[in-house]
């Protein structure tokens, strides 16, 4: 009897739309978030994570009214992000339903970020997100949605970060994520074996197998994916089928 | 059934009320003494710092009412932070005296774990419990905490095990908490209110 491993869908948020192919050219339409919540609430998932992908200030109430819309739908944990940079961004995504929230390129320009977060809402409801990048022997941070780098150690961040306040990291490899290639094994090892709370992986995932591996050699905690769930590519409840087959402690629906 | 949800700003009231609602009582957010004073069943939820919940019941008049109102045998259900607060003291506040209904200090789990304890996890049932009709050790409930009550109290009748054991669900009378969220818990979470409701009613 342990702590079953979570599988997190994620929605890519832009306006009133979920889209996907954060990372090629052409976003494209990938459904009503109110509506993809529904479904994963219902299919098993074990938690829920929406992004606003744009994060500009000006969307912003746009992306609250969505988080409404989504808590409306879900029994399970929603963690929102995407654009906060403040205490008070932060305030708003809690008040619209979140209970957890992200932060990543503010964090990275201001760590005291995570700690004013930790303070207010509890570390159980901060979650420091990395976008990380091979470089050699080590991991870069990238911010500003992988764009630039922040010239800072991923595993060291990810310390720092913890230390600071965060209570979860969502990291994801920017060299595996659109690739369906599998999840990065080496870089989720590493930083889940150096920090002391849990790990979501993210970017690269498409096979059941991959999910086993990134559990299994890779030490995560929870693992996360878009649209392979989106496109209906993989179903929860048989990935979570496929997992509990391979001793990987799920939760699946009695 | 009208249920009273103290409401101190705590993150997950919103979806405690959801919840309720689903399940067709009419919840009421409260912070008032007299309100509470009025109410059929009370909820107190609660996430975040020990410290916080302590102050915000002691700043609104809410903890004489409430240690009555339980003391009365009315309906009431901690939820998180909100079974926590029945003890005598928490690590996460030294200073701060909690509502004292139930004997003991709450305690951070042990590093020998990831901390937060964050995910779903399994009970480990103790003993009959009105609170758990219908439902088995082989549900998940969803947990998100890094203090928790130690389980070998006898209000204990269910315990979690992470990194060490501890009390998960405590039934006293009509007096219920749970250290997860049953509002955060899917089926098996709304199970659990549904029962809280009608042994309520």
């Amino acid at each position: 009897m342990s702590l079953a491993r979570r599988i997190i869908p994620c929605l890519d948020v832009e306006g009133e739309r979920v889209v996907k192919g954060v990372n090629f050219a052409g976003l494209r339409d990938a459904g009503n978030p109110a509506e993809l919540a529904a479904r994963y609430n219902a299919e098993g998932a074990d938690e829920l994570v929406v992004l606003d992908i744009a994060a500009s200030r000006d969307r912003r109430p746009t992306f609250l009214a969505t988080i409404r819309r989504v808590a409306e739908q879900l029994a399970i944990p929603l963690t929102a992000g995407g654009g906060i940079r403040t205490l008070a961004d932060a305030r708003a995504t809690v008040e619209a339903g979140a209970d957890k929230v992200t932060v990543n390129t503010a964090a990275v320009m201001r760590p005291e970020l995570i700690s004013e977060l930790s303070k207010e809402f509890g570390a159980q409801a901060v979650v420091l997100a990395i976008d990380a990048k091979r470089e050699e022997a080590r991991w870069d941070v990238r911010v500003r949605g992988g764009h630039d780098s922040a010239h800072m150690d991923a595993v060291e961040w990810a310390m720092r970060g913890v230390e600071a306040g965060a209570g979860e990291i969502l990291l994801t490899s920017m060299d595996k994520d659109g690739t369906q290639s599998g999840f990065d094994v080496a870089l989720t090892a590493e930083i889940s074996g150096r920090v002391n709370v849990p790990v979501i992986a993210s970017g690269g995932a498409k096979l059941p197998e991959h999910f086993a591996e990134i559990f299994s050699k890779g030490l995560a905690d929870a693992a996360l994916a878009a649209s392979i769930f989106h496109d209906g590519v993989q179903s929860i409840v048989e990935l979570k089928q496929y997992l509990q087959k391979n001793n990987v402690e799920v939760r699946l629906s009695c | 059934m009208n249920v009273a949800i103290i409401d101190y700003g705590a993150g997950n009231v919103p979806s405690v009320e959801r919840s309720l609602q689903k399940l067709g009582a009419t919840p009421e957010r409260v912070n008032s003494a007299e309100k509470l004073a009025t109410a059929r069943a009370i909820i107190l939820p609660g996430v975040g710092h020990y410290a916080a919940l302590i102050r915000a019941l002691d700043q609104r008049g809410l903890r004489e009412c409430l240690v009555d109102a339980i003391m009365q045998r009315k309906p009431f259900l901690g939820i998180c932070l909100g079974l926590q607060a029945l003890y005598q003291s928490s690590e996460e506040a030294p200073n701060l005296a909690g509502l004292g209904i139930l004997r003991g200090k709450i305690c951070a789990l042990p590093e020998t774990v990831k901390l937060p304890h964050m995910g779903w996890n399994r009970l480990k049932v103790r003993r009959e419990s009105a609170l758990l009709e219908g439902l088995n050790e082989n549900e998940y409930f969803y947990f998100a905490h890094t203090f928790a009550a130690r389980a070998a109290n006898e209000e204990t009748v269910a315990s979690c095990e992470y990194g060490t054991e501890f009390g998960a669900v405590i039934e006293m009378g009509r007096m219920c908490a749970v250290q997860f969220h049953p509002e955060k818990s899917g089926a098996a979470g709304a199970k659990l209110l549904a029962n809280f409701l009608r042994n309520a009613s």
